[in-house]
């Protein structure tokens, strides 16, 4: 798979996902802006109508959020918990872990360092 | 030259025409070039790259509540963002440039959004509690928290401006760090829909 960590803001987000071992495993690349938030709310609304076990953000290749992107994850988040899927964050760039601490949601999500501790997670 | 209202800061405010002013249309695609801009910009004037991204950042969101809030997300509507280099090497006008060798850096920047939006009382723009866990109205807590000051007006009979100061922290100003996430009240917004909408700011 191409790495697309460090994708420009420019161009337009991209969302990717596998399921794997019974987790469903999302992957957006760019920044999830006002522009890009839509198309991962689309995405996520669509993977958590099979209410799977765990759900697994990977935001590694996400250099940039603002809160219209919290706002989707805090919508996933809701959502999750009414299906009993828990929703795992994982790999945030410096920049987006800061709007989680400025918003106070760092402690409300359960944010782990990589892909492989999310997977590891019970 | 004026004080900017409601601050202790003793920034003496800059009267001459802005050192950068664009005008976008109300239109998401754009905003990520705007904050490369405010980041270049910021950086350019002394500002740390961590410090510039969250310039960017509380620019983002005030253009995002322009484009929601104000223009209903209509995308052809105008947004004008200026920039002013505050105090330090600019505070006698603009400085000549020293090829390096000196110091141009400001003490602050200052940044206004202004657009041509339906005015709402600038006491009711304000961010909501977040004690309650729910999507969207953080803009405004995020613009308060990042800047020093964010001060919201009237501009003129039509539209709104939102003015942002942001001190170096090796300006000597006080105040010029970032603060702690303050509690803030309950949300001005009439915007309860949730989803992915922000309140006002």
């Amino acid at each position: 798979m191409a790495d697309l960590r460090g994708r420009s803001g420019a161009e337009p987000l991209q969302v990717r996902s596998e399921t794997k071992d019974g987790a469903v495993i999302v992957r957006p690349s760019g920044d999830i802006d006002m522009s890009g938030s839509p198309t991962l709310r689309m995405e996520l609304r669509k993977l958590q109508v099979s209410k799977p076990m765990r759900l697994v953000i990977d935001l590694a290749g996400v250099p940039y959020m603002d809160s219209s992107g919290v706002a989707t994850l805090v919508e996933a988040m809701q959502i999750a918990r009414k299906n009993n899927t828990k929703l795992i964050l994982c790999a945030l760039q410096d920049k987006v872990r800061s709007i989680f601490e400025i918003a106070r949601l760092d402690t409300v999500f359960t944010i782990v360092p990589n892909a492989d501790a999310a997977y590891a997670m019970q | 030259m004026s004080a900017f209202p409601n601050t202790s800061s003793r920034l003496t405010l800059n009267q001459a025409q802005p050192q950068v002013r664009i005008e976008i249309r109300s239109n998401p695609l754009f905003l990520s070039g705007v904050r490369e801009l405010v980041g270049a910009v910021a950086k350019r004037f002394g500002f740390t790259d961590e410090t510039g991204g969250q310039i960017a950042l509380a620019v983002d969101e005030a253009l995002c509540n322009v484009i929601r809030h104000g223009y209903q997300k209509q995308p052809d509507k105008p947004i004008w963002l200026s920039i002013w280099a505050e105090g330090g090497a600019w505070a006698g006008g603009t400085p000549a440039p020293s090829g390096g060798t000196g110091d141009e850096r400001p003490d602050a920047m200052r940044i206004t959004i202004e657009d041509e939006a339906q005015q709402v009382e600038p006491e009711q723009i304000r961010s909501r509690s977040l004690e309650e866990i729910r999507p969207g109205g953080l803009g405004v807590h995020i613009i308060k928290t990042v800047m020093d000051e964010a001060v919201y007006e009237k501009r003129g009979s039509r539209g709104m401006r939102l003015t942002m100061i942001k001190k170096r922290v090796d300006s000597g100003l006080p105040g010029s760090s970032m603060r702690v996430a303050g509690g803030g009240g309950g949300c001005g917004c009439s915007d309860k829909s949730g989803g992915s909408e922000a309140c006002h700011g």
